[in-house]
C-alpha cells in the first residue's frame, strides 16, 4: 500500500520537505527521518511527556500526532531552544539547580517549561507543578525541576526588566 | 507502536467531510484532537482506513456567548476553554472541569467535541453537558439536527450520532448560581474513579434548582433527576445531601475494574458527590 503524502514541516526554523506515510508519528519523523534526537521516546503512549515539542505554539506530545496532521506546521524542539554553546536560561537553571539526574526527561521538561513561562512568566510553585503535570521524571522527585523553573522565571523577568 | 496504514484527508469545509463519510462509510472516521483515537489506532484496536481530519474546518472553532446562551464549536480545545475569560465568567464550571482533564499537553489538543461525541464513559464533558442540559448539534447527509445531551448516550461508545453524522457544536444556557466539578482520579491523566458535576440555584436560603450528573460510574454518564430533586426546597444541609447521594447511588451501576471493586466505587461516588454539592452550595 503506497499512500505516501508530500509533507512540509518547519523544524527549528528550517523547512523540510519529504514523502511520508500519513501514519508516521511525528516523534519518528523528528528522530529518525530528520535526525533531531532531542525529543525522546519514553512511554510512547502520551503519558510521560519525554517527546514534548512545541507545535504551532502548543506543547504537544509528538508520539500522539501523525505526520499528516502536522503537515504544514511549525515545530520547535529542544535543539531550537538552546545549543551547547548558547544554553537557554532554563537549561542553565536546570544545570545550576540539579534539575536532572539521568537527563532522559529533560528535553521534554525544558521544552514544556519554555512554553509555560511564555504563557505565565510569573508562576507560583503550584502553577509550575500543575503546568508541568504532563511530564514525568523518575529520578529527581520533581523538587529540583520546580526549583529550576522558578529560578529561570526569576532570571528571565530580571533580564526583561533590565532591558526596559 | 505503529498503526495500520490509512489514507488521510483534510477537507476545508463541512461539505467535504460529509462527502468523504458518504463515500467511505464505516471505513472512515473523523479526527479532532486525536487523543482518544490515536492511542486506539496505535494499539490497533481501532482500524480507520480513511482518517478525516477536522483541523481545517474553521466553522467548528470558536466560543460564542450571546446573552446567557453559550455555544462551543466542536473543535474548541480544553486549553481554549481554560483560557477564555468570558466563558470563565459566565460558566465557570467549564473551566473547572477542563482543568481536571488529562494534562497540559493533552489539553492543547483535546477538544470538547471529541470528548462529548466519543461516548467514552470515562470522559468528563458528557456528564457536565448533561448537568447543564446542553444541546448537541449534529450535521449529516440529511441536514442538521439537535440532540439533548441527556438523550445522546446509549451505552459505552454507542450514541445517538449516526456514523455519517458529525458533531458540530454544543450549546447551553449558563444558569448562574453555584457550581462544582469534583473528580477523584488515581493520578494525572487518569479517568475518574468518580466525578460529579453539580449546579445549584439558591433563593431565600433554600435550593431553588439543582442539577447533578456523574461520570464513569455506569456505561454512560448519569444525570439523576431524583438526586437534584432531593435538594430542591431544602437548606442543603446534611440530611438533604445524604438524600441526594442515596438517590444517585440508586441510579449508577459501576463495574469492577482497575480503579476498584463496585463497593469502593459506590463509596467514592458518595464522597465525591457530597464534596461537589457542598462546594456548589457554598458558591450558590
Amino acid at each position: 500500500m503506497s499512500n505516501k503524502m508530500h509533507i512540509t514541516l518547519t523544524v527549528n526554523g528550517e523547512e523540510h520537505e519529504f514523502l511520508a506515510e500519513p501514519r508516521e508519528l511525528l516523534i519518528y519523523t523528528l528522530r529518525e527521518r530528520l535526525n533531531i534526537t532531542g525529543p525522546h521516546i519514553g512511554c510512547e503512549t502520551s503519558h510521560c511527556g519525554a517527546c514534548t515539542v512545541t507545535l504551532n505554539g502548543k506543547s504537544v506530545k509528538a508520539c500522539t500526532m501523525f505526520i499528516a496532521q502536522a503537515n504544514g506546521a511549525q515545530v520547535t524542539t529542544i535543539e531550537g531552544i538552546g545549543s551547547p554553546d548558547n544554553l537557554h536560561v532554563l537549561q542553565k537553571s536546570f544545570r545550576e539547580h540539579h534539575g536532572l539526574q539521568c537527563g532522559y526527561c529533560t528535553p521534554g521538561m525544558i521544552t514544556r517549561a519554555s512554553k509555560l513561562l511564555e504563557e505565565n512568566p510569573n508562576p507560583t510553585e503550584e502553577e509550575v507543578r500543575f503546568g508541568m503535570a504532563g511530564n514525568m521524571c523518575r529520578c529527581t522527585g520533581y523538587q529540583n525541576i520546580v526549583k529550576s523553573i522558578l529560578a529561570a522565571a526569576g532570571e528571565l523577568n530580571a533580564a526583561k526588566e533590565a532591558a526596559e | 507502536m505503529i498503526p495500520a496504514p490509512f489514507d488521510y484527508h483534510r477537507p476545508s469545509d463541512m461539505q467535504g467531510v460529509l462527502a468523504l463519510l458518504q463515500e467511505h462509510g464505516d471505513e472512515a472516521r473523523v479526527i479532532a484532537g486525536g487523543h482518544s483515537l490515536i492511542p486506539m489506532m496505535k494499539l490497533r484496536m481501532a482500524d480507520v482506513p480513511h482518517l478525516i481530519d477536522l483541523q481545517a474546518i474553521d466553522s467548528l472553532k470558536g466560543i460564542s456567548i450571546s446573552g446567557t446562551r453559550v455555544t462551543l464549536g466542536a473543535m474548541v480545545t480544553q486549553h481554549d476553554i481554560i483560557s477564555h475569560a468570558g466563558l470563565a465568567q459566565i460558566a465557570p464550571i467549564l473551566r473547572e472541569t477542563s482543568l481536571q482533564i488529562a494534562d497540559p499537553q493533552v489539553r492543547y489538543m483535546g477538544t470538547v467535541g471529541g470528548n462529548v461525541a466519543n461516548g467514552d464513559p470515562g470522559n468528563d464533558m458528557p456528564g457536565l453537558m448533561q448537568c447543564l442540559d446542553a444541546t448537541l448539534h449534529l450535521i449529516g447527509p440529511d441536514g442538521t439536527r439537535d440532540v439533548p445531551a441527556r438523550e445522546y448516550y446509549e451505552a459505552a461508545y454507542v450514541t445517538a450520532r449516526a456514523d455519517d453524522e458529525v458533531l458540530t457544536a454544543i450549546s447551553f444556557d449558563a444558569v448562574g448560581g453555584g457550581y462544582a466539578y469534583e473528580k477523584q482520579k488515581r493520578k494525572i491523566g487518569d479517568y475518574a474513579t468518580a466525578a460529579a458535576a453539580v449546579t445549584i440555584q439558591a433563593s431565600g436560603g433554600k435550593v431553588a434548582q439543582a442539577s447533578i450528573a456523574m461520570t464513569n460510574l455506569s456505561d454512560t454518564p448519569v444525570w439523576s433527576e431524583a438526586a437534584g430533586a432531593a435538594l430542591i426546597g431544602s437548606d442543603c444541609g446534611a440530611d438533604a445531601v445524604k438524600a441526594a447521594v442515596a438517590a444517585m447511588l440508586e441510579d449508577i451501576e459501576p463495574t469492577e475494574d482497575n480503579r476498584g471493586p463496585v463497593a469502593f466505587k459506590r463509596h467514592v461516588a458518595g464522597v465525591i458527590l457530597t464534596r461537589a454539592i457542598t462546594r456548589a452550595w457554598s458558591r450558590a
